[in-house]
């Protein structure tokens, strides 16, 4: 069995318990152990960059050397944790001055980052640990009936000097993923673009403008769901919707799914146990294409 | 001749703080072809923002503009500009770092201020809900493992973030 340090963040446990539920039961069930380390805190995402990115490094840094103490990589579900914890850990282990700076930082704390541990998105882990073999084999749902418009969110491929994820023109691996599971991922106008979602509390009108183009465009190519790995994706297509509702009243009932939550359909995990009444906009129209 | 000598050093200043920061070391390599304003998709939705301009701004000196204006906290940092650039500018890094620089002259949006408030007092910038937290069991959740807001608070002492909000400028 192989295990992982679980980096769950601060977005899905506040929130989104159907994320958390359907990734450890989907995971736990394709032989993955996840491990819940203590002292954990926040990853350090774009709004404490934003504040002080030496900062933000330094928090990143010291959640990778708990990992690193436990000799354990880390996997996480969020995007953005993602992207802060494994940006820190490329940027620390390719610039041995800025390592010296951070270490001097968690000095404090007494933790040295010493940069042997890798941060993994769990997408990584289901095509390198699983495998697209044994994933279809796991599968035991028909999802043939499902047009998927895929959402990975910017965090996941950009930067990808530093993420090293996937072409961040024409990424590929989330699309098939998604295929190996039975479903059919189509292309809609303005695939690969943001959602907006850090401009909200900020800029909230044109957080929900670029929100609503990315509605529009996948309801015109005819998806049954939008499928999303970043929790503040997810939040701001579902509940963006009750927001295009009430600013626009334009009413798209498009539902928006974790990929945790349609791996753990497609093998045939009970609904019952996914917690899927948080989410805003009904998914009921895709649990029926499901046979 | 000596005023103008003046507003050159002055502006020579500006560009020399931010290739300093971490993050800010790349603008000076921009040519203003404007490839960042064609990939953003916030330009796109409202001219209060242009990645373009802001880098022109900068380099021209023109720091309160840029530190004090709106335009600095309306990059989505989506990093799409920061792919295309053809110099290599690492535009999204760049904002980042005029954001440090805002912020430790006192320009702080009140949401930052509440995120730097929760990561502070909680060591997380989204409040976990009492509600679910109860809830977990119910849902098949093992229980949340604490967080470590001690060491956390180590770190923001020596860099000096405990003191951002003693800096924040009264609201306009």
């Amino acid at each position: 069995m192989t295990s992982y340090a679980l980096f769950l963040g601060c977005t899905i446990p506040a929130r989104q318990p159907s994320y958390e539920a359907s990734a450890r039961r989907a995971l736990t069930k394709l032989g993955i152990e996840l491990v819940d380390l203590a002292n954990m805190t926040c990853c350090a995402p774009p709004p404490v960059q934003s504040l002080d990115l030496e900062t933000g490094l330094s928090i990143a840094a010291y959640n990778i050397c708990l990992a690193e103490e436990a000799d354990l990589n880390i996997v996480t579900l969020c995007t953005g944790c993602f992207e802060s914890l494994a940006m820190a850990n490329t940027m620390l282990k390719e610039n041995e001055k800025l390592k010296a700076r951070v270490n001097q930082i968690l000095s404090s704390t007494g933790k040295e980052f010493k940069g042997s541990k890798e941060v993994k998105h769990y997408l990584q882990v289901l095509l390198n640990d699983v495998g697209p073999n044994r994933l279809k084999e796991n599968v035991s749902k028909n999802l043939s009936s499902l047009k998927v418009a895929s959402f990975s969110g910017c965090h996941l491929l950009r930067p990808s000097a530093l993420l090293k994820f996937d072409d961040p023109e024409k990424p590929h691996i989330f699309d098939d993923l998604i295929e190996t599971l039975g479903a059919k991922s189509i292309w809609y106008r303005h695939k690969l673009k943001c959602c907006g979602g850090l401009l909200r509390g900020y800029a909230d009108d044109v957080a929900l403008a670029i929100a609503r183009e990315k509605i529009a465009n996948t309801t015109k190519a005819g998806a049954d769901c939008i499928v999303t790995l970043c929790p503040f994706c997810f939040l701001t297509l579902d509940l963006g919707q009750v927001l295009m509702k009430s600013t626009f009243h334009e009413e798209y009932n498009m539902p928006i799914l974790h990929y945790s939550e349609l791996l753990s359909l497609a093998l045939g995990i009970d609904p019952e146990e996914l917690a899927l009444q948080f989410h805003k906009i009904k998914v009921y129209s895709v649990l029926n294409k499901i046979g | 001749m000596k005023q103008e000598k003046e507003e050159t050093t002055t502006n020579l200043a500006f560009s020399d703080v931010i290739t300093s920061r971490l993050g800010g070391e790349t603008i000076t390599l921009c040519y203003q072809c404007g490839t960042c304003a064609s990939s953003c998709p916030v330009a796109r939705i409202t001219p209060r923002f242009n990645p373009r301009e802001i880098i022109k701004l900068s380099l021209l000196g023109e720091k309160d503009e840029v530190l004090s204006g709106d335009a600095i906290w309306l990059c989505c940092s989506c990093y799409n500009c920061q792919e295309r650039c053809p110099q290599k500018v690492e535009i999204a890094d760049v904002i980042y770092a005029l954001r440090n620089i805002a912020v430790k002259e006192g320009n702080i949006p009140n949401i930052y201020s509440e995120f730097a408030d929760g990561l502070t007092n909680e060591g997380r910038i989204v409040p976990i809900s009492k509600f679910l937290e109860k809830k977990r069991p119910d849902l098949g959740l093992p229980p949340l493992k604490p967080v470590g807001v001690d060491a956390l608070r180590k770190i923001l002492s020596v860099t000096k973030f405990d003191k951002i909000k003693q800096e924040k400028k009264e609201a306009p």
